[in-house]
């Protein structure tokens, strides 16, 4: 997207109707909205019908992003890589989380096959208030047989919502599996220098995304997608080799290469995806315990640097965990803190002489405490304060929580309505507002624990 | 791999057989709320369906070229160099030097590494609280700094120790700066390693014993770790400057307010005695701030910002603050022997990449890892893609 895109430079090309059909005031608040990035184009239906057909490519033109967004399908899922403004996340935001893909083989007997196809489909850890969950299954060819690889892609289609993988450089191991994935589209893994006509023709005919496969040669890599998008295939995915042990050094700079050529220097060729594939540390010799733990490490350096798709062979919840944090961590907005609406909560079933207890609006802050609340089994109200989405100390320390603030939040959430008593507990680190937020609000401040795993026990003790 | 390393991973592998073989009660301490209030992630656009392009089947591979996109940074990060030999007035076996970078980490396409980023270990000098997974590696040596920063260096492959005076806190056992200068000179006898010093927060008993430290390990060049704003920087940089130390300008997540205290220290200070550290949050408590953080002090450094050209270090240790390396989580989530190191290892690696140059970390077999991957990213070796392009058929 061209930086300096102004608001008008959109609303030229727009109805200028101020219908409002976009939920907006006008078109001119569209056009700026869109320029933010906090709307997506197809909100202005009008903008849809083929009077602006011409006007709507123009605008999209201004808009797109630098890097190809790539779409894989299964017939109820949609996983979109790519797609992104920036090479690094300061300069806005990362748009597509990194995909991860846990692979499945065509050797495995059907009920293992299955088993461990709905345990990547139910895999999910609760982070701050959202499900963290796995994207895709890597379905892998190591029989060649292209009958195996059909019924196991069709068993995976059966079992699992989740759009897939494709895994075979045998075309015909490769068409006999797509021509089992129904109305899906599956990522096709992989076109190399020697397949690489019999896989773009399976890609045209299958209307499906298709990777690109050159180990360690940039040159190869871009040659084949220039090739390929002769071919009218444009969506690509790049794969230039994630290498284990020694060659953790090649991968990363083949990644970032073809990261900053795509930014920095508009290489078109190479303006796609990435996959990288930290389930080659199993290809090593050694223990099995090293290879989950490089793979674990690899799939977190490659979501840093610049990975739209991973796959990996450990299931366990330890190595997966810290992937799935990571790509959040790195994929949330950093323009703007992760907070939940601030105001009153109930848990469990409170009455009039229920606690009170105060945190703030921080996301992280918020859902760790509501965790150990709920955990607890309490039945108590949680008063959420505005504090800008910021953490207890870093609001303190900023003075984003102040005793005025709580003191107001108090009167506005009503909660002297609801119980008789007028006792809140703090949180820990906010001790230092609490003979404030006494004389502000009339209420009685107990100071509670540090961290809110205490709170169990300090109600036990300390609520009568 | 190391003995240390071989030893941990046996007996992680004992555990797991003792694990599956006993049965564990799911812990349900994970919320569940679906009515979520998050900030919906922008929008994307959908391209309107383009014309069919006209297909011309290519016969043969079309090529073209591609050459590195190298790019070249006006800036320079300082070479800081840590500890002195007995050459150097010190007493020290080795020095450590960290910095001079003119790319970004790992950019080595560009140009290669000046120097390996350094794996510091902790010691502390009193009890502090620790997560299992990590004690069980130290309990012998809990209540001797000197022995335990002899088993860092020893068996764990430290290449500097990180004493940190946590007694010193008024609000703890406040022992006095000479005491606490006589443990340093302790751990200065034990290793001969380099070292950094490390206070309890507090800005004035911090600066008192630091004075008295910086003069006790007078031409050693140890590391002071660290000064903030709030501190009476004239005195402290003078202490620093006047025994030949070096020193951590630490803030909290604010490039401004970094390079608001370095241009205070250069008052005092060459730049070459000044490291930065913008604060370490954990993975899943506040890494995406720690990362984007240095990787902009980093990029602003190359960009010519002449106040942010400073080697970065990190306290790594702060992984462990982070529920989720050591909590239980059910059994689905277990062995948490191997949740906690991998949690420590994935947020130094995070890090590393940020541009990092000195880590501070605790958990041996994380340190083991980190140290491993630093090695291979600054030697380079060539790949070899046959050994890999097998991975798609390749049972395991
Ligand atoms: C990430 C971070 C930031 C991020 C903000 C993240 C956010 N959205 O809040 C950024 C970079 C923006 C930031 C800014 C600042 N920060 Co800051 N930040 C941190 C950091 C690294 C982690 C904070 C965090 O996420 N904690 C996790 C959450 C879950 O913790 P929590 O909210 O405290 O909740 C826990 C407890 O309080 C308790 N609890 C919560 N609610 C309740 C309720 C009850 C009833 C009970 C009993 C318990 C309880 O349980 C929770 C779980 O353990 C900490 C250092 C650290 N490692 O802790 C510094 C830290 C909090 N920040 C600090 C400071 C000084 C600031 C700034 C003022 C300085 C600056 N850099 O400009 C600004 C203020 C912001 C502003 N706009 O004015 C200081 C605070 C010092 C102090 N105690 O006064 C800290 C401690 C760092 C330090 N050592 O200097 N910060
Ligand atoms: S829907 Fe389109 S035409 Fe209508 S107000 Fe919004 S931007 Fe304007």
């Amino acid at each position: 997207m061209a930086k300096e895109l102004s608001p008008l430079d959109i609303y030229k090309l727009l109805p200028k109707t101020n219908c409002k059909e976009c939920g907006l005031e006008n078109c001119m608040a569209f056009a700026t909205k869109l320029v933010a990035m906090e709307i997506g184009l197809d909100a202005c239906k009008p903008l849809l019908t083929s009077k602006y057909r011409r006007n709507r490519e123009k605008i999209w033109d201004l808009i797109k992003p630098t890097l190809k967004e790539v779409v894989i399908k299964s017939p109820t899922k949609e996983v979109k890589i790519g797609g992104e403004y920036v090479m690094y996340r300061h300069e806005l935001t990362y748009i597509n989380p990194t995909a991860i893909a846990v692979d499945v083989t065509d050797d495995l007997p059907k009920d293992e096959l299955i088993e461990r196809v709905k345990k990547i489909e139910n895999f999910s850890y609760s982070y701050i208030g959202k499900e963290l969950k796995l994207n895709l299954v890597a379905v892998r060819s190591v029989t060649e047989d292209p009958e195996k690889f059909g019924e196991t892609v069709k068993t995976v289609v059966e079992n699992t919502s989740l759009p897939m993988i494709l895994c075979t450089f045998n075309p015909k191991v490769m068409k006999s599996g797509l021509s089992e994935a129904k109305n899906s589209k599956p990522l096709i893994y992989a076109a190399t220098k020697d397949n690489w006509d019999k896989m773009g023709e399976l890609a045209s005919m299958y209307n499906c995304p298709l990777t690109i496969f050159a180990p360690n040669d940039i040159t190869l890599l871009k040659s084949l997608v220039k090739t390929m998008k002769e071919y009218g295939i444009e969506d690509l995915v790049l794969d230039p080799g994630t290498f284990p042990g020694d060659g953790v050094s090649a991968t990363l700079n083949n990644f970032t290469m073809i990261r900053r050529a795509a930014f920095k220097e508009n290489d078109e060729l190479l303006s796609f995806p990435l996959i990288g594939t930290p389930i080659t540390a199993w290809t090593q010799e050694g223990r099995i315990l090293d290879k989950k733990w490089e793979e674990t490490y690899l799939a977190g350096m490659l979501i840093v640097r610049f990975a739209d798709a991973l796959i990996v062979h450990n299931l366990e919840g330890w190595s997966l965990l810290p992937q799935i944090i990571l790509r959040e961590n790195i994929y949330t907005d950093p323009r703007k803190p992760v907070a939940v609406e601030p105001g009153i909560r109930t848990f469990g079933q409170p009455n009039e002489n229920s606690p009170v207890l105060f945190t703030t609006n921080f996301a992280l802050t918020y859902y760790t405490v509501a965790a150990d609340i709920q955990s607890a089994k309490l039945d108590c109200y949680l008063l959420v304060v505005d504090t800008e989405g910021l953490s207890v100390d870093s609001a303190v320390a900023g003075r984003k929580l102040t005793a005025d603030r709580v003191a107001d939040s108090i009167k506005e959430s009503k909660i002297e309505e609801k119980v008789k008593h007028r006792k809140i507990v703090i949180p820990g680190r906010a001790s230092r507002l609490s003979g404030e937020i006494e004389e502000k609000s009339g209420w009685k401040v107990l100071v509670g624990p540090l961290d809110s795993s205490g709170i169990p026990k300090f109600m036990q003790e300390k609520w009568k | 791999m190391s003995e240390e390393a071989n030893s941990f991973f046996n007996s992680i592998l004992d555990l797991i057989k003792k694990l599956n073989n006993s049965e564990m009660i799911l812990e349900n301490i994970e919320a569940e709320f679906s009515e979520l209030e998050f900030e919906p992630v922008p929008q994307r656009f959908i391209p309107y369906p383009a014309a069919v392009p006209q297909i011309k089947k290519p016969t043969e591979i079309l090529k073209t070229e591609f050459t590195p996109p190298i790019q070249i940074y006006p800036g320079r990060v300082v070479e800081v160099k840590i500890g002195a030999t007995k050459k150097e007035g010190g007493t020290r076996d080795k020095t450590v030097v960290v910095g001079g970078e003119t790319s970004p980490a790992f950019y080595t396409f560009e140009s290669p590494t000046p120097h390996p980023p350094v794996v510091s270990l902790d010691v502390f000098d009193t009890k502090i609280p620790m997560a299992k997974a990590v004690k069980n590696n130290w309990r012998d040596v809990l209540d001797d700094p000197a022995e335990w920063a002899k088993k860092a260096v020893n068996k764990f492959g430290a290449e500097m120790i990180n004493l940190h005076m946590e007694s010193i806190d008024p609000l703890r056992e406040n022992t006095s700066p000479s005491e606490a200068a006589k443990t340093v000179e302790e751990v200065l006898q034990a290793v001969k390693v380099p070292l950094t010093v490390g206070g309890c927060g507090d800005p004035v008993k911090d600066l008192q014993v630091f004075e008295k430290v910086a003069e006790a390990a007078e031409g050693e060049r140890i590391l002071i770790n660290s000064v903030t704003l709030d501190m009476d920087l004239e005195k402290a940089a003078k202490a620093i400057k006047e025994h030949g130390h070096v020193v951590i300008a630490f803030t909290s997540m604010d490039m401004q307010q970094q390079k608001e205290l370095d241009r205070k220290l250069y008052e005092y200070l060459p730049k070459e005695n000044i490291i930065m550290d913008t604060t370490t949050a954990a993975l899943g408590y506040g890494l995406d701030y720690a990362f984007t953080i240095m990787e902009r002090t980093r990029l602003a450094a190359l960009m010519g910002d002449e106040e942010l050209q400073h080697p970065l270090s990190s306290g790594t240790t702060n992984a462990w603050a982070a529920r989720e390396a050591w909590i239980k989580l059910g059994p689905e989530w277990e062995p948490r022997e191997l949740r906690g190191p991998i949690w420590e290892v994935v947020t130094a690696l995070t890090l590393l990449l940020a541009g990092v140059d000195l880590f501070m970390m605790m958990h041996p077999k994380a340190v083991e890892t980190v140290k491993s991957v630093i090695q291979r990213l600054v030697e380079q070796k060539p790949v070899k893609p046959q050994e890999v392009i097998n991975w798609v058929t390749k049972k395991f």
